[in-house]
C-alpha cells in the first residue's frame, strides 16, 4: 500500500486528538502512525500523521481532516523535499557473548545504550523509518524484548514553513 | 457587571437573533430555565420528546434559513437529542443544540444522568464544545452560530454544565471575533474559466442542482446560466425548490424515484454541472456506472464533498451564487435544440404513473389536491418513504426553501415536529405536513406541542396502513412476504380528538380537496386522515445496486410486455 505523510496544525485543546481519531476510525482511514506535540506557535501543535492508501485516499484525509473546525492547516508531503525521523528505543536479550555484538551494531547506525542490565540493554535510535527498520532487524536474532515508537516526523526541507501544499 | 452563566447564555442567544427555543426541561437546566422568564423576547417551545425538539430547530432553520435552537438536559434529554442532530448534519442544516450537563466536579465521575454528549456527538456535529470555563461561555456561544451558519452550515452543540449555568463573572465580552473558520467562498478563476469552456463546448449538458443552491440563495443565478445556455435541470431530492418546478427546463428529481428522462439524460449527458450536492448514492445509483461518458464540474463550498463518491474533471470550491454568477457571465448564448427534443421524447416515452387511478383514493391524487388547492403557495415538509417520493414527484415547487424533508438521514417522524418548526419560523406561510401513517407515530407526540402553543400545521396523513416503502421492497425483492409491515390503529380521528385537534378522515376522491380547503380555512392546526390505496406503489424506481437507468417496471407493464 501507497503511504503518505501529512503534517496538521492543530489547535491544543482537549478532544482535538479524540476527533481526528474519530474521523480516521469513521471513514475507515488507515493510521499507521500518528505523532503529535507542541508546536513553533503557542496554543498549536503539530501532528504528523502517516496513512496507508491511494492518492484519492489521501486526498479526502486531507480534505476531511480540513474540514475540523480546530484543524488550522493541513499539507500533504508527498512530492515534496522532506526529512523524516522516527525515534525509537529497543529493548534487546544479550547475554556476556552477545553484548559486544550488539553494541557493535548500536554504534554503527549510531544508536546510544541508554541501560544496560544482566540479561538485557536498551538502544535508543533516530533515523528514518529505513534505518530504524534495519537495525530492528539486524537485532531480532539476539531477541527483542520491547519496542516503543515516537511515529515519524517529518518537515519540508528549506525555506517553505509550516510545509506543504495549503489547504485552508 | 457580573453574570451569571444562565445569563450570559440568554444574552448571547438573543444577540445571535434567536427567538425561540425548541426546549424540554431537567435537573442541570432548572437554573437556566429559572433565568429564561427574565428575557421574554425569547419564546420557549415546550417539546414532548427532545426528537422532536431537535427536529423542529432542523425544520425552523431550513424554513427560514436561520439557526434553530433547541435545548434538552442531561443524560437522556441529550441523548434523545441525537437522532435530530444527525439528522440535521447530513442535511447540511444549521441547528445549535444546547445541553445541559452535570456540574463540572461530577464530570467523569459516572455522575446521575452524565453522558458524554460531546463524545457521542462527535462525528455527528460540524463542531461541538463541553464549556469548562463560565467566562468563555459568551465566546463559544458566538462561535457556534457563526460554524453552524457559515460555509456548509451544520450542526453545533454546547455542553454547559449546570455549575457554569450558576456562577457569576464578569461578563465583559472578550470581544474576540476573528474566526479561524473562514470558507472559501469564490471560485478558483481558473477553473471558472475551464468550466465555462467545458459549458461553450458541451453538446448534451445537464446541470444537477442540490440544496446548496437553497443555502446559498443562489436560484436567481442558476435560472440565468440554464436559460443562457439553454441547459435543462434536474435536482437532487433536497435541491427541489431551487429551479422552478413549473419551468419547462426543469426535469424533475432524479435518483432511485426520480424522473426516467432525468436519469436518461444525466446517464446521457457529456456534460454535467453538479452545483451544492454530494452525489448521494440515491441520487447517482450505481457510482461506477454513473454517467461515464460525461465531463463532470463539481461546485461545492464543502472542498471534501469533490471526488468523494464520483470522480469529476473540473472541481470548483466555492459558494454555489458567486460561482454561478460568475460562470453564467463567461459562457456564450446557446441552444441545445436536439438534446432537450431527446429528453422530451424520452418523457413522452415514461410519463408519471396516472394520479386518478380507479375506486381507491390514490395517495398521488392527494398529493397533486394539495399542490392545486394551496396554488403552490405552501412550504411542504415530509417524513420518509413513499409519501416523501410522491411528494417530490407530484408536488410542483417554484420557491427555494418551500420542500422540507429528510433526505440524508431518511428519519420517519421528522416531519411532524419539523413542520411545527417551519410555521414557527414562517407563521404568515401555510405549512402542509405530508405524513407517513407509520412515521406520524414517531413523533406523534408533538401534537400536543402543536395544541398548546396553537401552531398552525396542516397535517395530511398519507394513510396506507403499512410501513408502505419497506412494504414495496418485500413486495418487489422478497416475494410479497409482508414481514412486520401492515400496520393496524390507532384511529387517528380519536387521536386528534385527544389532543384537541379538528381533524377530518377521506377516503374517497371527491372528498378531498373540501377537505383540503376546509382545513386551511380552518384556523390552527388540523389532520387530515387521507385512508388511500394500500399497495400503491413508487415509481419508477431504478434496480437497488443497479445503475441510474436500471428500472423496476411495474407488474402491470411487465404484463403487457409479455402479451
Ligand atoms: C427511524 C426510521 N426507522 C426505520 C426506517 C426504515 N424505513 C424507511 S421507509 C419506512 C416506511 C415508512 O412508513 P410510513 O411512514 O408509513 O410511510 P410510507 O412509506 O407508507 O409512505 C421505513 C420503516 C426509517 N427510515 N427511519
Amino acid at each position: 500500500m501507497e503511504k503518505h505523510i501529512i503534517t496538521a496544525l492543530v489547535e491544543d485543546k482537549p478532544g482535538v486528538l479524540n476527533r481526528i481519531a474519530s474521523l480516521f476510525r469513521r471513514r475507515g482511514f488507515n493510521i499507521q502512525s500518528l505523532a503529535v506535540g507542541s508546536s513553533e506557535q503557542p496554543g498549536l501543535s503539530r501532528m504528523t500523521i502517516v496513512v496507508g492508501g491511494n492518492s484519492r485516499v489521501v486526498e479526502q484525509v486531507r480534505k476531511q481532516l480540513a474540514k475540523l473546525i480546530e484543524v488550522i492547516k493541513v499539507s500533504d508531503l508527498s512530492g515534496e523535499s522532506f526529512v523524516s525521523r522516527e525515534f525509537v528505543l529497543i529493548k534487546v536479550k544479550t547475554n556476556r557473548e552477545t553484548r559486544g555484538e550488539i553494541i557493535q551494531l548500536a554504534e554503527i547506525f549510531r544508536a546510544n545504550i541508554v541501560d544496560v542490565a544482566p540479561d538485557s540493554l536498551i538502544a535508543e535510535v533516530t533515523g528514518d523509518e529505513e534505518k530504524v527498520e534495519s537495525l530492528i532487524g539486524l537485532l531480532r536474532r539476539f531477541g527483542i524484548k520491547e519496542i516503543a515508537r515516537t511515529g515519524c516526523l517529518a518537515m519540508t526541507r528549506g525555506e517553505r514553513s509550516g510545509n506543504g501544499k495549503h489547504l485552508l | 457587571m457580573k453574570k451569571t452563566g444562565a445569563q450570559i447564555l440568554c444574552e448571547g442567544l438573543i444577540e445571535r437573533g434567536v427567538e425561540v427555543i425548541f426546549g424540554f426541561p431537567g435537573g442541570v437546566l432548572l437554573p437556566l430555565y429559572d433565568t429564561l422568564p427574565q428575557y421574554p423576547e425569547l419564546r420557549h417551545i415546550l417539546v414532548r420528546h427532545e426528537q422532536g425538539a431537535a427536529h423542529a430547530a432542523d425544520g425552523y432553520a431550513r424554513a427560514t434559513g436561520r439557526a434553530g435552537v433547541c435545548l434538552a438536559t442531561s443524560g437522556p434529554g441529550a441523548c434523545n437529542l441525537v437522532t435530530g442532530i444527525a439528522n440535521a448534519y447530513m442535511d447540511s442544516s444549521p441547528v445549535v443544540a444546547i445541553t445541559g450537563q452535570v456540574a463540572r466536579p461530577f464530570i467523569g465521575k459516572d455522575a446521575f444522568q452524565e453522558t458524554d454528549i460531546t463524545g457521542i456527538t462527535l462525528p455527528i456535529t460540524k463542531h461541538n464544545y463541553l464549556v469548562l470555563e463560565t467566562e468563555e461561555l459568551a465566546q463559544i456561544i458566538e462561535e457556534a452560530f457563526h460554524i453552524a451558519l457559515e460555509g456548509r452550515p451544520g450542526p453545533v452543540l454546547i455542553d454547559i454544565p449546570r455549575d457554569v449555568f450558576t456562577e457569576e463573572v464578569e461578563a465583559e465580552k472578550l470581544g474576540i471575533t476573528n474566526h479561524r473558520y473562514k470558507p472559501k467562498t469564490g471560485g478558483h478563476t481558473v477553473q471558472v474559466e475551464k468550466a465555462a469552456k467545458t459549458i461553450d463546448s458541451a453538446r448534451r449538458p445537464i446541470i444537477i442542482s442540490g440544496r446548496g443552491i437553497i443555502i446559498s440563495h443562489a436560484a436567481q443565478e442558476l435560472t440565468e446560466l440554464s436559460s443562457k445556455a439553454q441547459i435543462p435541470v434536474t435536482t437532487t431530492l433536497l435541491g427541489i425548490g431551487s429551479f422552478p418546478g413549473s419551468s419547462p427546463m426543469n426535469l424533475g428529481m432524479l435518483g432511485m424515484h426520480g424522473a426516467k428522462h432525468a436519469n436518461l439524460a444525466v446517464n446521457n449527458a457529456d456534460v454535467i454541472i453538479a452545483v451544492g450536492m454530494r452525489f448521494d448514492d440515491r441520487a447517482t445509483a450505481r457510482f461506477d456506472s454513473f454517467a461515464s461518458e460525461a465531463k463532470i464540474i463539481h461546485i461545492d463550498i464543502d472542498p471534501a464533498e469533490i471526488g468523494k463518491n464520483i470522480a469529476c474533471t473540473i472541481p470548483i470550491v466555492g459558494d454555489a451564487r458567486v460561482v454561478l454568477r460568475e460562470i453564467a457571465r463567461l459562457i456564450q448564448p446557446q441552444t441545445h435544440d436536439g438534446w432537450l427534443s431527446q429528453i422530451r421524447e424520452w418523457q413522452e416515452e415514461h410519463p408519471l404513473p396516472d394520479v386518478e387511478g380507479g375506486e381507491e383514493l390514490l395517495p398521488q391524487y392527494v398529493i397533486r389536491k394539495i399542490w392545486e388547492v394551496t396554488g403552490g403557495d405552501t412550504i411542504i415538509v415530509t417524513g420518509v418513504g413513499q409519501h416523501q417520493m410522491w411528494a417530490a414527484q407530484h408536488f410542483t415547487c417554484d420557491r427555494p426553501g418551500s420542500f422540507i424533508s429528510a433526505g440524508g438521514l431518511g428519519t420517519m417522524g421528522f416531519e411532524l415536529p419539523a413542520a411545527m418548526g417551519a410555521k414557527v419560523g414562517r407563521p404568515e406561510e401555510t405549512v402542509w405536513c405530508i405524513a407517513g401513517d407509520g412515521g406520524f407515530q414517531m413523533t406523534i407526540q408533538e401534537l400536543a406541542t402543536i395544541a398548546q402553543e396553537n401552531i398552525g400545521v396542516k397535517v395530511a396523513v398519507i394513510d396506507n396502513r403499512f410501513l408502505g416503502m419497506v412494504r414495496q421492497w418485500q413486495e418487489f425483492f422478497y416475494d410479497e412476504r409482508y414481514v412486520a409491515t401492515p400496520l393496524s390503529g390507532p384511529d387517528l380521528m380519536k387521536i386528534a380528538e385527544a389532543y384537541g385537534i379538528s381533524s377530518q378522515r377521506v377516503g374517497r376522491r371527491e372528498e378531498v380537496v373540501p377537505a383540503i380547503r376546509r382545513a386551511m380555512e380552518h384556523p390552527g392546526p388540523f389532520i387530515i386522515d387521507f385512508i388511500v390505496r394500500s399497495e400503491e406503489n413508487v415509481y419508477p424506481m431504478v434496480q437497488p445496486g443497479g445503475s441510474l437507468t436500471d428500472f423496476v417496471e411495474p407488474p402491470s407493464k411487465i404484463l403487457s410486455l409479455l402479451k
